[in-house]
């Protein structure tokens, strides 16, 4: 459970968390967690008070491995970002690149050889609340459903089969302490597009688009101001995708903050505003999510557009690396056409692009 | 040609199929695009054989199927191969990558190492990865040895089902061109089933779309 997170603080010095390879965390944005000094749940604020800017989640040097027999996963080594209101970053990498372990990581859910460094501060109105190494309790009462709502990846199947999508709503809805958990079932199916009676279906009697629709309602039941999809759009049809990222829009643009966790880089496209590129681990690109899709600079990214079929439809060569092997330099170097004797030192993210040779505009 | 001729095919009462014809022709991709629960899966079973229609008829290059599943007759069973959207579902989790892809070679007494090999690495798989199993290997990796199953038995159709829905571009571009260095080099016919018009419009020859036909050569 939650003793099994512990903040980077507790981890053995110079273990394999210390935000990554040798020499990788000096100038990254995330820094080096360690160095900050243990941060308590809920500790006073150090970093600027939140109510000036309002809400937000601001990752820092987040840095997740999993300990097996014999090996470590570093499944998310020194990732930083930032979500706000009204704006929607979505995280891009291709499957085991480490997205869905942080997306578990932020809300508590990694199982218990999980070890987690670096900080993830949530700043909102209860005050801010560091997430890595809360409570379970504290995650339980004040974070999921309430300040965090999540999509999860395929809602067909994370809802219970034996009762009915109402029934599952309201309990939700009533465990939040909401009254009248009948109405506003009905309010919630209404504003995603539902028809109230549509709510006393089982799940297997819903349709693809409708059990989004419910996995929407769900998760805005504690009306959270941050959403957190995960995968949100596996096993939907392309019409269906640009639905479900329609509705993720809509809730961005009433002011809430979205964390878009997806392989598809179209569904990123429809809906973000910025962008934030995974490979084996790490950020190695973030910016304006058109200017990352039009001009990426990292030469991985510039290799997953390139990979588009309205693109040039090219594969990258060879494979990522395993995260239990990651080298100590660039990780992309062994598929990368820039690579070369410089890239042995691992690059930091600096101005938006980890890499020793970012490509320019024009060559993008 | 793989042909699917007035092809009904009812769960209970629902029709989901309704007297479908399709034509997979040998050495061309043929795209079947469609808005999901429009059948396109439904179909693709029905001519990998895997399903048997209510009502019509299925043929592979002239040989009127009559048995469906492990019954068909193994010569035509292994004709036409079938790739799905979920690769977990399409293996036994028992097995290791090296195992799922030598399987079909060894049940037709056929076994060959040094094709397994050829396969693995063609589809981009290599080293130590070849001895996981598939919950040591992720969604991309196991569809690549999915992949490299379908042709082992150099079928004369490849069915492609979603092949690539699940996985990123960069995955998705590496196993369409493995499929389609198949195709070239053997001459096999491929039906490319997807949601995603822009894949269909970049891979198929032509593109029919189920509930409306329309012949897109391009
Ligand atoms: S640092 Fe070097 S190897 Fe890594 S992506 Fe940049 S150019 Fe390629």
């Amino acid at each position: 459970m939650s003793t099994s997170v512990s903040p980077g603080e507790d981890l053995p010095p110079g273990g394999p968390l210390t935000a990554g390879s040798p020499g990788a965390a000096g100038p990254s944005p995330g820094g080096d967690p360690s160095a900050d000094g243990p941060v308590p749940d809920g500790d006073s604020p150090v970093d600027g008070p939140a109510a000036a800017g309002g809400n937000r989640l601001r990752v820092e040097g987040l840095t997740v491995s999993f300990r097996l027999p014999g090996a470590t996963v570093r499944a998310v080594t020194d990732v930083s970002f930032e979500v706000r209101p009204g704006r929607c970053l979505a995280l891009v990498g291709e499957s085991g690149c480490g997205k869905s372990v942080l997306a578990h990581a932020l809300l508590g859910l990694l199982p218990g050889n999980a070890e987690v460094a670096g900080r993830a501060r949530l700043e909102h109105a209860d005050g801010p609340l560091e997430l890595l190494g809360a409570p379970e309790a504290v995650l339980a009462r004040r974070v999921r459903g309430r300040a965090v709502g999540l999509i999860p990846q395929s809602p067909a199947t994370h809802l219970t089969p034996v009762r009915t999508a109402r029934a599952q709503l309201e309990e939700a809805l009533r465990e939040l302490g909401r009254a009248r958990p009948r109405e506003r079932a009905d309010e919630l199916a209404l504003r995603q597009g539902l028809h109230p009676a549509d709510l006393d279906r089982y799940p297997h009697e819903l349709s693809g688009g409708m059990a989004q629709r419910v996995a929407n309602a769900m998760a805005l039941a504690g009306d959270p101001w941050l959403i957190l999809a995960d995968e949100p759009t596996g096993g939907l049809d392309r019409p269906l995708v640009d639905r479900a990222m329609a509705a993720l829009r809509g809730l961005c643009d009433e002011g809430r903050a979205i964390l878009l966790i997806t392989h598809d880089l179209r569904a990123a496209e429809r809906v973000a505003d910025d962008l934030a590129v995974m490979y084996a681990g790490r950020l190695v690109e973030t910016g304006p999510a058109g200017r990352v899709l039009d001009r990426p600079r990292h030469p991985y990214a510039a290799g997953l557009v390139n990979a588009r079929p309205d693109r040039a439809f090219v594969p990258i060569p060879g494979m990522p690396p395993e995260l239990t092997r990651l080298p100590d330099d660039c990780a992309f170097a062994p598929r990368c056409p820039s690579a070369d004797g410089a890239c042995t030192a691992p690059p930091p993210l600096a101005d938006g692009v980890a890499c020793h040779h970012p490509l320019e505009d024009d060559r993008a | 040609m793989l042909e699917a001729r007035d092809v009904t095919v009812r769960y209970g009462r629902q029709v989901v199929l309704d007297g479908v014809s399709l034509t997979v022709e040998p050495g061309r991709v043929t795209g079947l695009a469609g808005p999901s629960g429009c059948g396109k899966s439904t179909l693709a079973r029905v001519l990998a054989l895997m399903l048997r229609p209510a009502a019509g008829t299925v043929t592979v290059d002239g040989a009127a199927v009559r048995r469906w599943r492990q019954r068909a007759p193994r010569g035509l069973r292994t004709a036409v191969a079938l790739l799905y959207q979920q690769p977990r579902l399409a293996v036994d989790p028992r097995l290791t990558l090296t195992e799922i892809i030598a399987e079909p070679l060894a049940a037709a007494g056929r076994a060959d190492p040094g094709r397994v090999a050829a396969l693995a690495a063609e589809a981009g798989l290599t080293g130590d990865l070849l001895g996981r199993r598939p919950h040591e290997v992720s969604d991309g990796q196991l569809q690549r040895a999915c992949v490299a199953r379908a042709l082992s038995l150099e079928p004369r159709y490849l069915v492609c089902d979603e092949m690539t829905t699940m996985l990123d571009a960069s995955t998705q571009a590496h196993l369409v061109a493995v499929v389609e260095a198949y195709r070239e080099r053997s001459g096999a016919g491929v039906l490319a089933v997807s949601h995603d018009d822009a894949l269909l419009a970049r891979w198929a020859h032509h593109r029919v779309r189920l509930g409306g036909f329309e012949g897109l050569e391009s």
